[in-house]
């Protein structure tokens, strides 16, 4: 690739081909230049879960069918509660188990939330199950998933 | 690591008593995640906002603990109960414990 080469189209293909590349070589390197050891979808799932199954229903998450960039996904979600005192959700764990860290985020709620429900944006390595689960105030756990194609990976791998 | 700036926060002025508002927050910062190596080869440490958490006249409404599965320049949207008038303050905190704070002034009718 010559350094002179200014132009858009070139340059367009260059970024496209450079993209698709470096998703590759992060997608090869990224188990083995892991520094801590990284929980799994599976470990992560349990440590929020502990010996609660958690049952289907409650949470609807929103996510597009198609991601075309995996650098950012926009997503929200919300769980069906009346957010007193006494019943509410805790909070919220988004889950990625097909990235190298499947980790997305977690969010947590009070009464003085009103509503539990919240966005933001994700990077996804590549097509997979996004995994979502509410902890109820009484115990309680509530699971969805939701499949998400990705066009180009995001970096994030 | 990555300066914290430029923290912006939107959400209505002025509600009804006991309206749920919603509030979106952005800021900008690089989310680096750990897993990419620099030009010479050498892993780029990780270094993400690692906490988004808001509060309502002291009391928590809402907090997000972050992975470095959340995209670059953070956008968080979530919502809060307004019983009274008050100030709605957002904090982010990074790896390094450096933190950014916004204050919203709500007035409730």
């Amino acid at each position: 690739m010559s350094a002179d080469m200014h132009l858009n189209e070139l340059n367009r293909r260059y970024f496209i081909l450079g993209s698709t590349a470096m998703a590759a070589f992060a997608a090869l390197t990224s188990p083995s230049s892991a520094q801590t050891p990284v929980p799994t979808a599976e470990e992560l799932i349990k440590a929020i879960t502990k010996d609660v199954k958690p049952a289907d229903g409650k949470v609807a998450l929103d996510l597009p069918e198609i991601a075309e960039n995996g650098n950012t996904v926009p997503f929200s979600f919300t769980v069906e509660s009346p957010m007193t005192a006494a019943d509410h959700v805790k909070a919220v764990h988004v889950i990625a188990p097909g990235n190298p860290r499947a980790e997305i985020g977690s969010y947590y709620f009070s009464p003085q939330s009103g509503k539990a429900s919240a966005s933001s944006r994700m990077r996804l390595a590549k097509t997979q199950d996004i995994v979502a689960i509410a902890e109820m105030s009484d115990g309680k756990m509530f699971m969805t998933k939701r499949a998400v194609k990705v066009t180009i990976g995001g970096c994030g791998g | 690591m990555a300066e914290l700036t430029k923290p912006r926060v939107k959400v209505n002025a002025t509600a009804k008593a006991g309206e749920v508002l919603e509030v979106k927050t952005l800021i900008s910062h690089p989310m680096e995640n750990g897993l990419r190596k620099d030009s010479a080869g050498k892993a780029i440490p990780q270094d993400i906002i690692n906490t988004v958490a808001a509060t309502f006249n002291g009391v928590e409404v809402f907090r997000a603990k972050l992975g470095s599965g959340t995209s670059a320049n953070p956008y968080v949207a979530f919502f809060f109960k307004a019983d009274k008038s008050g100030d709605l303050v957002t904090t982010w905190t990074d790896d390094a414990n450096k933190t950014i704070n916004d204050t919203q002034k709500i007035t409730v009718s």
